[in-house]
């Protein structure tokens, strides 16, 4: 039979528990995620260091940083590949989206014609990761070891003698 | 009498195979007569291979060093014999990656003509550690056991650790290898020996010398000579037949219950272990001046015709071997070099005995395992597995390439006993895909570091850059204060100045 | 010389998945004996349209998932989910309803979620609930025992199998003449009905543990268990495991209060759960994987079939726990890892 107090008695632990739960969440929201720059470096540290840009972001680190600040997508970094964006959306509880351009099958290098560099620097200044030697006037060379494949080398150069060589 | 098998520590799983041992043991230990020609690899250890010091056409003596030890961790290489160097080419080896490696090429001109000593032997008792360990490199002395990594660098890494055992491994645990039992019945006095001179090249007490239980002879012929020796510091001891019991971290783990840290080696729980070979190579090396020029093989199999263990010279051809064994039979197939569980099958019988060479094992057919079914999840891989990892598991992440699930269900962790593809239904070669999974996973772990080098690499621009903007602001601000401060008054003067250098 | 390559082991394998099923298959053979002998053919006629549509699901079903039907109908894994989905079933079961219940097992719990190796549930538990929950009606036609001594009616072979084929019984028989409750049902029911264990056990159809006939298929399958853990084909941790989770409570309980109670021997002699603990459970696809792991999920599956049989609805609780057990084996197997050799507590993942 229902009576006004088992009513009262109902709507009060309902009120109980949202007012428990209101509390909770708000307390997690506040509380639970991490700074935002330590959320970036945790995408930083995803990401393939490339450098490349290709995300419309001067790097890496902006581009997470974007992630966090400006809510921008988790697909736009190609060299990452499927695997990237799989560990983004778990770190960010995002769904998984497709890329927006397929990840390259191989990991390349630049290489520089030597014959054809006329020591111009565009290139050793446009590489992200100080992959490229070289003095103004004299010959450059690229550090094989340390270059990421962005290609931004490739547009600065006035005589168009950088290449990308696949690595085996 | 055996010696007693007290305090054992326990192995986790583990097979009992079929031992096949008594076709080779039931033959006394014979000697191979000088091979026309001898195939010296350079590289018959772990590390660099070592440097040729002779020359195409130079003559060479039993007992010269012929190639040195090149790079912090290597071994050099003597001639098994005298002769004349023919050349120092590329030729077939039995190894997993490739299958010609460089080698010097000896015609043996059968006079077995040594070279001499020159200075007096040292008193071996007054040698210091670091002595003992130089003369064990001098010697090209080697783990026998099958890991070739050059014993001296072992014995140096060991000293910088808290020492408590020496552990002499006669545990011969897979199947048809018989040469250890063969040796410790043949020079039992020397393996104990060698374990004396270990013991005074690490500073060590206690020298455990382990021998399985299906060897009673050799245990019988080292407790006589144990005995007649009279040194109580060295103990032996029994353990049960199974394999794979005499894998370096399992028998540490069975003697004295310390398990080997992940990625780490059994000195760091106190424990260095030498193979009984080792110990009779260092002997030899020590106290007869013989550097590691032989060893003791098995040749057996079904396609062999008379199994026996021999002491061969290091670079005999496999064929001269097998030819002093009574040939093929004629149904040899498959030449395998080391036991059925680890070793590697070889194309060609033209492949050199070298350092790591215990067993030469022909075959005439090896049992198809029949197709690969799906894994039913059965787990006798992971009863029998020494390390108690769950290979049925990581099978599955081996298949997904998930990273991260094969570090923490313990990849690298594997021996390759081969344990587990034996008592597989459904015949995956789980210890094949495993070796694949580790070389990914290594390849994974290179990327990683790459990117972190071009992470740090990009930041350092950036700070540098960014100094450098500072710097160029800082120095743009200077000249706009001056030229604030200074007013019309300097103006007047440089322009003084400028009239004054035009006349 | 030269020599062909090949890669190591050079051992021949010790074991083979058709092996171990075929051992499976023939150690269930006493059980089936006595099925036979006590319950009549319905048994084979079960067993015969079970086996025959779980290998024509099992083709069918490989055939349109692109695998060649050959080598996995060689491994006899259908046939062994045929069987023990015969076991389970009573001897007086229409075709339809035994050929729903292969067919629901091998297609869509074993095939369509990727075939052997990666089916969750048990396919032969999984098809039997299916029918059980489906036509509860057709599913409790358990002739009575033949023992001597008992005065009931019996079909003979070609009434039987009429029966299974058509669905009708002989003229002038009722559904009462021929079927009797089994032991767990009558069991249930009296306890029901507010009467005490030593009452039910007037009943002629109990025996000295369980039902008559039933205890002695109990100890035929038990033959047939040992004899796989002799064999290796399975390990003693899940029949261990279920023996403990169903005995022990069954145990305190029956010395505690004894009027209300079975006895443990009832227990494990009255229904199928000697056949859960040697061959239902110890399916290795869908047990759990490390040996600790499979005694905690043998434990679940005896603690549930008891508290099934006690307090749930059904009177033997054997698939339904066996399909809950399923259910939480990934979690025993993240919680039940090994420890490697070499780890230690600090640098545990």
């Amino acid at each position: 039979m229902i009576t006004v107090a088992s009513v009262s008695i109902a709507v009060l632990t309902i009120a109980l528990l949202a007012l428990c739960a209101g509390l909770a969440l708000s307390y997690a929201s506040r509380r639970l995620p991490a700074g935002e720059a330590e959320l970036a470096d945790e995408i930083n540290a995803l990401l393939p260091q490339t450098q490349c840009a290709q995300c419309g972001y001067p790097g890496c680190r902006p581009y997470a940083e974007a992630i966090v600040n400006d809510g921008a997508p988790i697909n736009l970094c190609p060299p990452g590949g499927d695997m990237t964006v799989r560990n983004l959306a778990a770190l960010l509880g995002r769904d998984v989206v497709p890329l927006t351009a397929p990840q390259p099958d191989t990991l390349s290098v630049a290489v520089i014609d030597e014959s054809l560099c006329i020591g111009c620097t565009h290139c050793r200044n446009a590489c992200p990761v100080d992959a490229i030697v070289g003095a103004h006037q004299l010959m450059h060379t690229v550090i094989e070891s340390e270059c990421t494949g962005c290609e931004l080398c490739l547009a600065p150069c006035p005589v168009d003698c950088i290449s990308l060589k696949a690595v085996a | 009498m055996s010696a007693p098998t007290y305090d054992l520590g326990k192995l986790h799983g583990g097979l009992r195979l079929d031992g096949r041992k008594e076709e080779a043991t039931a033959n006394p230990l014979q000697r191979i007569p000088v091979p026309p020609q001898l195939i010296l690899p350079l590289a018959q250890h772990v590390g660099e291979p070592a440097h040729p010091v002779v020359g195409i056409g130079e003559r060479v003596l039993k007992g010269q060093l012929v190639a040195e030890q090149d790079g912090t961790l290597g071994a050099p290489v003597h001639a098994s014999s005298s002769g004349k160097v023919v050349a120092i080419e590329p030729w077939p080896i039995s190894r997993r990656y490739g299958d010609k490696a460089p080698c010097i090429v000896i015609e043996t001109d059968g006079k077995d003509e040594a070279i001499q000593r020159s200075e007096p032997s040292p008193e071996i008792a007054s040698l210091t550690q670091q002595q003992l360990a130089d003369m064990i490199l001098q010697g090209g002395i080697v783990g026998l056991g099958g890991a070739v990594f050059p014993t001296a660098q072992k014995l140096v890494q060991a000293n910088t650790c808290d020492l408590d055992y020496l552990i002499l491994n006669g545990v011969e645990c897979e199947p048809y290898i018989s040469c250890d039992d063969m040796l410790m019945r043949d020079r039992p006095h020397e393996v104990i020996g060698g374990a004396q001179i270990l013991m005074q090249a690490l500073g060590l007490n206690v020298a455990y010398v382990v021998v399985e239980s299906d060897k009673p002879e050799a245990l019988h012929r080292l407790e006589e000579a144990a005995n007649e020796i009279g040194d109580t510091r060295i103990i032996l001891k029994q353990v049960p037949t199974i394999y794979p019991s005499g894998g370096e971290d399992q028998l540490v783990q069975l003697v004295t219950n310390r398990e080997v840290p992940s990625g780490g080696l059994p000195s760091d729980v106190g424990c260095l272990v030498q193979n009984v070979g080792t110990a009779v190579a260092i002997y030899d090396w020590i106290v007869n001046h013989e550097p590691l020029i032989s060893r003791v093989t098995t040749v057996t199999g079904d396609g062999v015709a008379q199994p026996t263990n021999v002491v061969v010279r290091i670079g005999t051809t496999v064929a001269d071997v097998v030819e002093f064994a009574g040939g093929y039979t004629d149904q040899a197939r498959h030449l395998v070099i080391g036991g059925p569980m680890t070793g590697r099958s070889v194309s060609t019988d033209r492949v050199p005995v070298v350092k790591a060479t215990n067993c030469i094992l022909v075959l005439s057919d090896i049992p198809t395992p029949g197709p690969e079914m799906p894994c039913i999840r059965c787990g006798e891989c992971a009863a029998v597995c020494p390390v108690q990892l769950l290979p049925q598991q990581l099978f599955w992440y081996a298949c997904a390439d998930d990273e991260k699930r094969l570090r923490s269900y313990g990849l690298t962790d594997c021996i390759e006993c081969g344990c587990c593809d034996l008592v597989c239904p459904s015949h995956i070669p789980l210890t094949a895909d495993f070796r694949i999974a580790k070389g990914r996973i290594q390849e994974l772990a290179d990327e990683k570091a790459r990117a972190q080098r071009a992470r740090r690499r990009y930041e350092e621009r950036k700070e540098r850059q960014q100094k450098e903007q500072q710097q160029r602001d800082r120095e743009l601000a200077r000249q706009k204060e001056t030229a604030k401060t200074a007013g019309p008054a300097a103006i007047a003067e440089i322009l003084r100045r400028k009239q004054k250098n035009k006349d | 010389m030269e020599f062909e390559r090949r890669e190591a082991p050079y051992l021949a394998p010790t074991a083979s998945v058709s092996r171990v099923m075929l051992e499976v298959l023939l150690a269930l053979i006493p059980a089936a004996l006595a099925h036979v002998w006590y319950f009549g053919p319905g048994f084979i006629f079960n067993l015969v349209i079970a086996g025959a549509f779980c290998l024509v699901g099992e083709w069918a079903m490989l055939k349109a998932r692109g695998r060649d039907p050959s080598l996995a109908l060689s491994d006899y894994s259908a046939l062994v989910t045929a069987a023990l989905l015969a076991f389970a079933l009573p001897s007086l079961t229409p075709w339809w309803v035994t050929a729903s219940g292969a067919l629901f097992g091998i297609v869509v719990a074993k095939n369509l979620y990727g075939g052997l190796g990666f089916n969750v549930f048990n396919p032969a538990m999984a098809g039997y609930v299916v029918v059980l929950v489906a036509f509860p009606m057709h599913l409790n036609l358990w002739v009575a025992p033949r023992i001597g001594d008992l005065d009931y009616q019996f079909l003979t072979f070609f009434e039987t199998l009429r029966y299974t084929l058509t669905g009708n019984l002989p003229d002038m028989m009722t559904f009462d003449a021929v079927s009797r409750a089994t032991p767990l049902d009558a069991m249930k029911s009296g306890l029901n009905n507010a009467r005490t264990v030593a009452e039910i056990y007037t009943l002629p159809i109990m025996g000295d543990f369980g039902g008559r006939g039933w205890e002695w298929i109990g100890n035929f399958t038990a033959i047939g268990g040992f004899w796989l853990l002799i064999r290796k084909v399975i390990r003693w941790h899940i029949p261990a495991g279920v023996g403990a989770g169903l005995l022990i409570p069954a145990t305190i309980m029956y010395l505690v209060e004894p009027g209300t109670n079975p006895s443990p021997g009832f227990h494990l002699f009255g229904g199928s759960a000697i056949l859960c603990a040697f061959f239902v459970a110890t399916d290795p696809v869908s047990a759990a994987t490390s040996p600790k792991g499979r005694f905690i999920y043998g434990v679940g599956i005896g603690l549930l079939i008891y508290v099934i049989r006690t307090y749930g609805a059904y009177a033997d609780g054997v698939a339904f726990a066996v399909l809950l057990m399923n259910v939480a084996v990934p979690a025993i197997d993240y919680f039940t890892q090994p420890h490697i050799v070499g780890h230690y507590e600090d640098d545990e993942p």
